[in-house]
């Protein structure tokens, strides 16, 4: 047990915990925020990715001792008023069924456009192959994220 | 207009209330016109079943609140329900919110989930407690107006007369909760609908994109403890003794015991399978704690042996006995093949097969097998519980609350009304949740720790512990005269632990000698209802088959289908015939027409068709298949679907999209196999589960337009997409391939 200081949502939670802790772990049980997902516990499913100084990481297998110090994301932050353009195109097509695995989803896809404000198929494809979804919306995801592309820069052209 | 009288059709009472504060509450309660015959098939459902009952809300600030009975688990239920409530009363869709109710058997009926039955029962029923609220509302205007009722009209939650006078719902509501509930309702004609057929988001998008605490596993109270359950390293073996020493040294843990879930001679349920009984519990402060803190358990395990297992439910009460070998999927398979060739059930016949293959001028024979398949509900089970000497509180993820109260209560020995259950968001369900297990596993952890508890099975847990879709084998025989006809068919399946044979399913009524068999092999690895149960490995089968057989007979295998169908709807054979001939032409002329089917333009694909009837709906593929990379890449599906009535068309979309990218992984991937009696997949990093890249391009879902009552999404469009897949693959390989899943089999081929 150690005592560390976890930001999340640019909140700082100050916490008791086994530095070997999975993040996915302090985040649900010890802050509390119940967003983010657990679905395998070893990187295989994606259910559980948040940002970490901006990158998207498994939150099931990144040690809360590297994330001490550091900017942590999750979906409950991605924006304060759910607008985020991938959560507004998420809501728009109408993607989840279950939505268990959509945190995970909208957290890989928010990184994936960041980086590529354009995405092709394939790299959307490449990108949220980490992220599996059991219900099958997996076309709805690829529409979305192209939907949010679009939003992106529509608003990148206003400001 | 439908005419429905209300005291006539079936005994019936609508309650109102006024709500404090003012505002009505319309609670409905009868027994509805569900006929359990129907529903012979899935989930055995028990007779209470077609109880029902639905809560309408009306606020003085117009919002109108609508209760969903049936829990959610993406099925989006949640919002089509509400929209036949919504349709009828005339809300203002802006206006309404939807909460999920909580078990409530005397004021909200069995609330079950499963089958594909939700939107089907609650068809009826919802639309007449919205038609009259309606009429309620009417009758208050009416009053307060002093006009006839006749000449007040509703629209979008507003209350009109023609003399200009109008008031919104909100306003009449508390004087509507006095007015006494019509005898008579006028239901709308198809055509007069507003919300249903129109496509509204699902109500619950905004607490999902936001990361809202809808589940099972995000339920958490103060003080409350995470507990886990080391259950046995193989299906046959049983706790003999532990040593926690090490574990209770670990920090954060509370306790470490054993727990037996059912008595010897403990009459269970018919969805009260459990895997094992005796359990090995750790509970802790927190998930991390007791997932470390189990791993420091040292545990003797035994073989169990055979194991007596009383059964209650219909039929009365009976004992089974498990057996206790320790199964592999070699030993599984060769048993298989034992029996195959030991005579079977018949399950029909029709006319005299024997002969008719005796005679035949040409025999096709295969034999098609499927694996275990585990659910692998995104969200694992889970349950909270918090059972004292005086109640229990139960939350969590489950498709049946019913079900599980009465063993509940017998297994706390508290009566009904001291046990509250909560049902949650659940991610996935796919029949998994329809058995409570784990639901009295938590209750009696919560009662021995005396305090708030979340079961938590890791995925590894879930995915060890057994309710496998069953392992299947059949094998058919088709028989040709000389003019290539199809004059008999045999299908003998088999399966462990039992065989998926709907007997009385297409082909029968298009053959003249026709039969079906079956057998099944008991076993320690336990089983469970897994979307469109059977039917997700006889479509598989038998729509290959068929396609052989279309083949041998020279024949385009959507024509050879449609002259079977017209055979079954013009003179069909046998009286109990399940579907419904025109209706199952239907969907492949549909998706004949709408994949462009034999026209030029798609010589790229490898093209694949299936059709299938099960839970009340039909559904035909075409499946387009290419090669990527050196493997085979369905890049196009065509899905036609008659459900009749689309309530919510975009979720209804979605539903089927998700059902045939299921199809194609669990056809693909799906298989869990086992080594002396222990489960060979363990997580997502040997099941492998089909991921975005895998799914297609674009998957085009139309649905039969008409104005039949509705039916279910969640199974049908699910078994055929495994045929039509398999079809596709022939043409892509060059060779058929009969043993699920095929990329296993590719890959022992290759
Ligand atoms: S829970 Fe982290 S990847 Fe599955
Ligand atoms: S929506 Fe259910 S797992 Fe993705």
């Amino acid at each position: 047990m150690a005592k560390v200081t976890l930001n999340i949502n640019n909140k700082d939670y100050p916490m008791e915990a086994d530095p070997q802790m999975p993040l996915l772990w302090a985040i649900r049980d010890l802050a509390g925020l119940k967003g983010t997902k657990y679905g395998c516990g070893v990187a295989q499913c994606g259910a559980c990715v948040v940002h970490l100084d901006g990158e998207a990481v498994r939150s099931c297998v990144t040690k809360v001792s590297r994330a001490a110090g550091k900017k942590v994301v999750t979906i409950e932050g991605l924006s304060e008023t759910n607008s985020h353009p991938v959560q507004k195109a998420w809501q728009e097509i109408d993607v989840p069924q279950c939505g268990y695995c959509h945190s995970g989803q909208i957290m890989s896809a928010a990184v994936l456009l960041r980086e590529k404000p354009n995405p092709t198929d394939q790299d959307i494809d490449d990108a949220m192959a980490g992220n599996i979804c059991r219900c099958g919306t997996y076309l709805r995801i690829r529409k979305a994220i192209h939907t949010a592309a679009e939003m992106q820069k529509k608003t990148a052209a206003k400001s | 207009m439908n005419k429905d009288n209300t005291a006539l059709n079936r005994r019936s009472f609508l309650k109102a209330s006024i709500l404090s504060g003012g505002g009505m509450l319309l609670t409905v309660s009868w027994l509805s016109g569900f006929k359990s015959a129907d529903e012979a098939e899935a989930l055995n459902v028990p007779e209470q079943w077609a109880r029902l009952n639905g809560y309408i809300h009306i606020m003085p600030d117009n919002k109108v609140k609508l209760i969903c009975p049936n829990p959610e688990f993406g099925q989006n239920v949640m919002t089509s329900l509400p929209m036949m409530l919504a349709e009828e009363l005339d809300a203002d869709w802006k206006n309404v919110t939807v909460e999920m109710g909580p078990h409530d058997p005397a004021k909200l009926g069995a609330q079950f989930t499963g089958g594909s039955n939700s939107v089907r029962m609650y068809w009826k029923p919802l639309r007449e407690a919205g038609a009259a609220a309606r009429q309620m509302l009417r009758e208050a205007a009416a009053q307060t107006w002093n006009v006839p009722v006749g000449e007040v009209t509703t629209k979008a939650g507003v209350l009109s007369h023609p003399s200009g006078k109008s008031a919104k719902y909100g306003e009449m509501a508390s004087k509507a909760a006095k007015v006494s509930v019509p005898k008579e309702l006028q239901l709308k004609a198809p055509k007069d609908f507003t919300i249903v057929r129109k496509s509204k988001k699902n109500v619950e998008i905004q607490k999902i994109t936001s990361g809202k605490p809808l589940f099972g596993l995000d339920y958490s109270v103060d003080g409350m403890l995470i507990a886990m359950i080391q259950h046995p390293p193989a299906f046959g073996m049983k706790l003999k003794s532990f040593d926690a020493a090490e574990t209770m040294k670990m920090p954060g843990i509370k306790d470490v015991f054993s727990v037996k879930l059912y008595e010897d001679g403990f009459e269970q349920g018919g969805f009260d399978t459990r895997t094992f009984n005796e359990l090995l519990v750790v509970v802790g402060e927190n998930t991390w704690a007791v997932m470390n803190g189990r791993k420091k358990l040292v545990v003797d395990w035994e073989a169990a042996g055979d194991i007596k297992d009383t059964i209650g439910g219909r039929g009365g009460k009976r004992e089974v006995i498990v057996p206790g070998a320790l199964e592999s999927t070699t030993s599984q398979m060769q048993q298989m093949q034992e029996y195959a060739a030991k005579p079977a059930q018949q399950l029909r016949k029709d006319g005299d097969p024997e002969s008719a293959f005796n005679n035949a001028a040409q025999v096709i024979e295969r034999t098609y097998n499927g694996p275990f398949l585990a659910h692998n509900c995104m969200e694992p089970m889970n349950f909270f519980a918090h059972v004292t000497d005086e109640k229990a509180l139960l939350a969590g993820p489950l498709q049946a609350p019913g079900w599980t109260e009465p063993t509940l209560s017998k297994l706390l020995n508290l009566p009904a009304d001291k046990i509250e259950i909560q049902m949650t968001r659940m991610g996935g369900g796919f029949g998994r949740r329809a058995y409570g297990h784990y639901l009295y596993e938590a209750a009696l952890i919560s009662r021995k720790v005396k305090a708030p508890v979340k079961l938590m099975y890791t995925r590894e847990d879930d995915m060890t512990y057994g309710i496998y879709r069953p392992m299947y084998t059949a094998t058919y025989r088709a028989a040709l005269d000389t003019n290539k006809n199809l004059i008999a068919f045999h299908v003998r399946g088999g399966g462990i632990p039992e065989h998926a044979i709907h007997a009385n399913r297409f082909p029968a009524g298009a053959v003249d000698h026709y039969l079906a068999e079956g057998w099944q092999i008991p076993s320690n690895i336990t089983i469970g209802a897994f979307r469109a149960p059977r039917s997700n490995f006889n479509a598989a089968a038998e729509q290959s088959f068929l396609d052989e057989v279309a083949e041998a007979a020279g024949k385009d295998p959507i024509e050879f289908r449609l002259e079977l169908l017209k055979r079954a709807k013009e003179n069909p054979v046998g009286k109990n015939n399940e579907y419904d001939a025109d209706r199952y032409a239907g969907v492949l002329k549909l998706v004949r027409d709408k994949s462009n089917w034999n026209k030029p333009g798609n010589e790229k694909y490898n093209r694949g068709v299936a059709a299938y009837f099960c839970h009340n709906s039909y559904a035909a593929h075409v499946v387009d298949m290419v090669t990527r990379d050196g493997q085979p890449y369905v890049e196009r599906v065509y899905s036609a679907m008659d459900c009749g009535i689309v309530i919510n068309p975009d979720a209804a979309t979605n539903m089927v999209q998700g059902a045939v990218v299921d199809g194609i992984g669990n056809a693909f991937y799906g298989a869990l196999t086992h080594k002396d009696g222990a489960a060979q997949q363990t997580n997502f990093s040997n099941y492998r589960m089909i991921r975005i890249n895998e799914a297609p391009k674009s998957i085009e879902v139309h649905f039969v337009q008409n104005d039949l009552d509705p039916t279910g999404l969640g199974e049908p469009p699910f078994p055929p997409v495994f045929g039509a897949v398999a079809n596709a693959l022939y043409k892509n390989k060059g060779k058929r391939f009969y043993n699920q899943p095929f990329m296993g089999e590719m890959d022992k081929a290759i």
